[in-house]
Parts: C-alpha cells; structure tokens; sequence
C-alpha cells in the first residue's frame, strides 16, 4: 500500500469525512438531474418518485429476502418509471387533472409499501423512521473494499451513482437540452424526447434508491430540487445552472454536517435545510433576486443584460415545455 | 374481532368517529382543492406541517392535540405563503415552489423532531405517530377538538358558498363582481390546511395528501355539480376514514394512515371505471351499444330500400344480398331485428336462403331513421333517382374503418 493510499484511507477513516462525502455525492447526483426537472416543471415528479420507490424496495426485498441486492434497482427504477406512466395514463384518460392525478398515485403505492413492511417485513431493518430519515450517520460502518481501499458501502454506491449521472448528463447534453426548451423541434430532429425525459426520471430513481439509506426519501427531495432552483436564481446558462446547483449541494453537505453536530439533530434532515439557507441567499442576492429586482427598478435605464453572449445558448427563461405542468403555471 | 364487537369497543367507536369527521371535512374541502388545480398544494401542507407539530409539542410540553393542531396550521400557512412568494415574486414556477416549499418544512420538521427526540424526550411520547397516523392514539378530548374545528370549517364553506363557488370556476368573474377573490383564495387555502392539519394524527403527514385528493376525484366522476360533489366527496372521506380505521384496528400491526389511504384509492379506481358517463368501462359499455344499435338501423335503411327500389313494401330481401350491402354477415343483426318485431322470415323461394321482410312497426321505424336526412318519407311507391351519396352509408364506412 502506497503512502498516498494510505493517507486517502486515513482520511476516509473519519466518520466526518465519509458522511460530509456521501451528502455531498448525494446532493451532487440529484442535483445534476433536478437542474432539468425543475426547468421541464416535473419538480412534483421526484416527490412522487421518491415516495414510491419505497414499494419497488419492499417488492424486491420480499422476493429476495435481502436489503442488499443490486435487483433493489431495478424494483426501484420500476416502480419510479411506473409511477410516471401511472400518472401520464390517468392524465391521457382526462378523467383527472395533472396535479390530482400526481397526488393520487404516489400516496396509493406509498401506502402499499407501508403496509407490506407492517405484515410482512416488521421485524427487519427496514423500519418506516429509516425511510423518511436516513442513516447517514452510521454509513461509515458498513465498508466495503474497493481497489485497495475501505470505503463505506453508500459512499461507493453513490459514487457509481453520481458517475453514472454524469456522464448522461455529459453524453446527452444536447438532447436534454433540446428535449427541454423545445420539444417540438427535439422531435422534429428524431432526438425522442420522451425517451430522454423517461431516461432522466428512470436516473431519478435509481439516485432514490442510492439515496434513501443516506438521506431518506423525502429529504432527496430536497437536494432535487432546492439547488437547481437556487442556482436557477444566479444564472441565466444551463452550464453554469448545473454547476451551481453541484456547489450548493456541496455546501449544504458540509454546512449541514456541522450544523447537525453542533445541535446533536438529524443529520440527513440539517443537510437538506442547509440547501434552503442557499436559496434565501440566491433569493436575496441573486442576478433575479429580489435586491437586483429592486436595484433594476430602482435604475431602470441599465441595460440589464450586460455582458451576455448574442443569443449564443438558450435563456433559462425560454419557454417551457407545458406540456407537464397541466396548465398549472 | 367480530364487527358487532368492534363497534361495541369504547376505543373504536371514538376511532371511527374521529375518522368520519375527519373525511368528512377533507372531502368537502378536498373538493376546491382539486377543482382548483391545487391539488399539490395539499402535498405540500401535509408535509409542512411537520416542524408545527414538533413547535407544537415543544411550546404546550407534552402531546395535547390543540397546540400541536395550532402549530401545525401556522407551518402549513406559512409554507403556503413561501409558494406564493417564491411564484409571485421570482421566475420560480409552482411545481419548483411547491417541492422547495414541501422539502425545506420537512427537513426543518426531521431536525426538530430528532432534536426533541434526542433532548426532551419526545420518543416516549410518540410524535412520530404523526408520520404516519396512529388511530389508537385518539382519545375523547381530541375528538372534541377535531370536531370543533372540523364544524367550524363546514359552517364557513357553507356560509361563503356562493362566493367559493364563483372563485373557484371563474375567479376573474368574481373580482368583476366586486367579491374579495383574495381574501377568499387566501381563506381557501387555510381551510384546506385545516383539513389537512385534523386529519394528521389519523394519517400522518406524508399520506394526509391522499385523503384530500381522492375522495373529490372519486365524487368528480360520478357528479357534474358542485353541491353534489361535495357532499359525495364528504361521504367517500368518511366511508374511507371509517373503513381504514376499522380495519387497521381488527388487525394488528397495520398502520392507520395507509389502510385508510388505500381504500380511497380503491374508490377512485371503481370510480374511473364505473361511474355512470364518465367512468372508463362505462362509455365502453355505451359505445359497443351504440354500435350495435347503428348496425341495426342499417341493415333496417337497406331493407327499406330494396323494398322501395322495388316499388313493393313487402319485398323479400335475400340474406345474401343484405351480406352484399352490409359488408359483412348481417345474420345477427337480423336475428336481433326479428326479436324487436322490426322484421320477419318469409318462405320465397326455400331454395334461395332465408328472406326477411320488414314489417309495418319496421318501415315506420326505417321512415323515421331517414327523415332527418331528408329522403321521402312516402311509401315505396315509386322508385327514387339513384343518390350519388347516401348519408348513412358515410356512417357506415365510417365505422367499418373503426
């Protein structure tokens, strides 16, 4: 074992350092995703998901009898993408609206779920607190080796996850971006853009999945969707909204982290609010925060958009797809 | 447990009670929620109303329903107002200030109820029953308060009726009128948290959501008017909230909150399908009828036409020759025609086939069919010039292709 090696494994050793990473990692990876969520206005979407991934889990779990498998996935990515078809087939039979039939589906295989742990799986680790909760906090004791070193199982696994995430992202850009401002003209180049917006919510899950025995299901909502909204404040370029939706969650990682020892509370929960102390900031001091509002009010004769580059890359503020978002805009 | 018993038992009757009220009163209010399009923002109560009750907890120092509902309603009010200023005031759309709205209270909520788990003891006293709903928990002095402030809420949406109604379905028509859309939009909202809010011990927060939605998507099928689906929405939240409790409380182990959600969803799936005009299996029902119908008056119109192209009423018609101007074996079409006394078999030339002719009640029924489109409703008693389309027979490509 090389000195480097060894000092890597030094580092990783501290519980601090694995947990401020996995929350990191975390944020990193559903943020990545979230970026495009929010734009394509299906921010509800990774709550339905990350409610319902919970029954796909409680599934496999019954099948296989283990927490541990890598089938967990794939339950998970099923019972995200059948969610969304769930949805988008009761949106089709217009008996219901958009919104309604969001929050008909999800509580229904939620509640599913919770019963299948109540009769079936009551004694086993997979208690509803953990669920909503996480267990960031006892991650760094479950290791495994990786190449030469220790790492803790959630943090490897997120890593592959936030890899995995980015390079769809990377690969993709182009038609995520096109399938995301303009639908239309995605289609009419042959980039299918529904088979991308289900590739970018079947990613949803899966992160879910990573991201559930770190975090919790509900609290990975949060680092879907508080980043991208806040770096959706500072910046008018997708790039650069990815990019600062990536620091964020890193901050919100750290800060959490010291905030929840500091007052010895949740730490998956501390994380999660840690991402909304960005958002006031960006609220506050963004380039469409309220104190620029008030400033370009205040001297309306300065030209706003100083510096941007001649309808180079579409504005965030471009249409919409509305397809989704059930006239509820 | 035997039903009789159950019923029988001190602590289930206030279960049920409870949640009777509870559905109720989620339904009614549910019902402008989901007209509305706000579906979601019920989500985003429930779930926000989690730091309420932690401060709740926290302030009255031990588990009394009151304080925690209050607290609760104050969170779920001011997540709601982050909605609307996140939305109004930044390019922030809603389905973004919503999640944002939902995860931050949450995440506030997880922290102080770790914090109180960890420091004032709030474990033995059981808040997380509030994730997800501990029917057993209810006792008599939170049912006075449920139903209190559940009347209270009923009397106020009964009292405002008419003006809840023209914000709901036109709210520019209202603020014509002089009506305070605002004040109404804003008192809506609390209202629905308030639904929310009494139903958390019963649900919890991650599910309360359902009971809000499903029973007003349910009652939406089967109603077109409001007073209707209202109440139709409160019966399903009280039939899914007495449902749930009692079946959670017959079997052990069951939490509360998705047994009670489960049986509303199971009342919008017999709703989608069923419900008379809108339900799926309905209209599929319907539309195989009217197509059996449109066969009939088709085979009936060529009847009536050879009849008249060859100038004698009674005409016997070979089967065959109604096979060739069908498209297709009219055999059954017959059989069901002859049932109705609409036409009948005649023997001319047995060698030949079966041949039909139409009785009186048909070439009447068939006169009828074609007035509207206006051929001679005379007797066939001279023969007509030869269309060069005939409506019916549109229609009837028409659905061949179908």
């Amino acid at each position: 074992m090389s000195a480097a090696v060894a000092a890597l494994q030094g580092w990783l050793d501290q519980p601090g350092v694995t947990i401020v990473l996995i929350g990191a990692l975390v944020g990193i990876a559903a943020s990545l995703l979230g970026a495009f969520l929010v734009l394509r206005r299906e921010s509800m979407l990774s709550d339905a998901i990350s409610h319902s991934i919970l029954l796909g889990i409680v599934m496999v779990y019954l099948l296989t009898g283990t927490l541990d498998s890598p089938l967990h996935v794939v339950g998970a990515s099923l019972a995200g993408l059948g969610t969304v078809w769930l949805t988008d087939l009761l949106v089709r039979s217009r008996r219901v609206k958009h919104d309604a039939a969001i929050g008909l589906v999800f509580p229904a295989l939620f509640a599913a779920a919770v019963l299948l742990i109540n009769v079936y799986a009551r004694d086993v680790h997979l208690d509803t607190d953990a669920v909503l909760l996480g267990e960031i906090a006892f991650a760094w004791l479950d290791v495994v080796r990786v190449f030469e070193l220790d790492v803790a199982r959630s943090l490897a696994t997120m890593l592959a996850i936030t890899l995995v995430n980015l390079a769809f992202v990377l690969l993709l850009f182009k038609e995520l971006k096109l399938a995301t401002f303009d639908p239309g003209l995605a289609t009419a180049l042959g980039l299918r853009p529904v088979l991308v917006g289900y590739g970018l919510l079947g990613l949803v899950s899966v992160t879910a999945v990573g991201a559930f025995d770190a975090v919790g299901a509900i609290l990975f909502v949060a680092f879907v969707i508080v980043p991208p909204t806040a770096a959706y404040l500072l910046t008018d370029r997708l790039e650069r909204m990815l990019a600062y939706g990536c620091l964020i969650a890193i901050g919100s990682s750290l800060g959490g982290y010291a905030l929840a020892r500091a007052f010895d509370v949740s730490i998956g929960g501390a994380m999660a609010s840690a991402t909304g102390v960005f958002l006031l900031l960006a609220l506050l001091l963004g380039r469409h925060g309220l104190v620029a509002r008030a400033w370009r009010r205040r001297a309306p004769e300065a030209p706003p958009h100083v510096g941007m580059p001649a309808a180079s890359a579409p504005q965030l503020d471009a249409k919409t797809p509305t397809s989704s978002d059930g006239g509820r805009a | 447990m035997e039903l009789a018993a159950l019923l029988g038992d001190f602590t289930v009757r206030t279960v049920a009670l409870g949640a009777a009220l509870v559905g109720v009163v989620s339904g009614v209010l549910g019902s402008f929620a989901v007209l509305r399009q706000q579906s979601l923002l019920g989500d985003a109560l429930s779930h926000a109303a989690l730091p309420g009750v932690c401060l709740g907890f926290l302030v009255a120092g031990s588990r009394q329903l009151a304080p925690i509902l209050a607290g609760a309603l104050i969170s779920g009010a001011l997540a709601a107002l982050l909605v609307l200023v996140l939305t109004r005031t930044t390019r922030i759309k809603t389905d973004a200030a919503l999640g944002v709205s939902l995860s931050l209270f949450f995440a506030v909520g997880t922290v102080l109820l770790t914090y109180l788990q960890r420091h004032q003891g709030a474990a033995q006293a059981g808040l997380d029953a509030f994730l997800f709903g501990q029917a057993a928990a209810l006792v008599p002095s939170d049912l006075r308060v449920i139903g209190t402030v559940g009347g209270v809420s009923l009397a106020l949406v009964a009292l405002a009726w008419k003006e809840l109604k023209v914000t709901t379905f036109d709210a520019d028509f209202a603020r014509s009128l002089g009506r305070p859309v605002l004040a109404l939009e804003f008192g809506l909202t609390v209202l629905i948290a308030v639904a929310v809010v009494i139903g958390l011990q019963l649900v919890g927060v991650i599910l309360m959501v359902a009971l809000v939605i499903a029973p007003a998507a349910a009652a939406r099928q089967w109603v077109k008017r409001l007073e209707g689906m209202v109440l139709l929405a409160g019966v399903f939240g009280a039939v899914s909230g007495v449902t749930g409790a009692l079946l959670s409380a017959a079997v052990r182990g069951l939490a509360t909150g998705p047994v009670i959600v489960l049986v509303a969803s199971g009342i919008v799936l017999i709703s989608l399908l069923l419900a008379p005009g809108r339900g799926v299996l309905w209209q599929l029902v319907q539309a195989t009828s009217q197509r059996r119908n449109l066969r009939g008056h088709r085979v009936l119109v060529d009847l009536y036409r050879l009849a008249q192209d060859h100038r004698d009423p009674a005409y016997p018609t070979e089967q065959g020759m109604l096979d060739a101007y069908f498209g297709r074996r009219s055999a059954h079409v017959l059989r069901r025609l002859e049932r109705r006394g609409l036409v009948e078999r005649v023997r001319h030339m047995p060698e030949e086939g079966t041949h039909w002719v139409l009785t009186d009640v048909g070439q009447e029924q068939a006169r009828t069919l074609l007035q509207p489109f206006g051929e001679r409703a005379e007797g066939p008693a001279t023969r007509r010039e030869a269309p060069a389309v005939r409506p019916e027979s549109e229609a009837a490509r028409r659905e061949g292709r179908a």
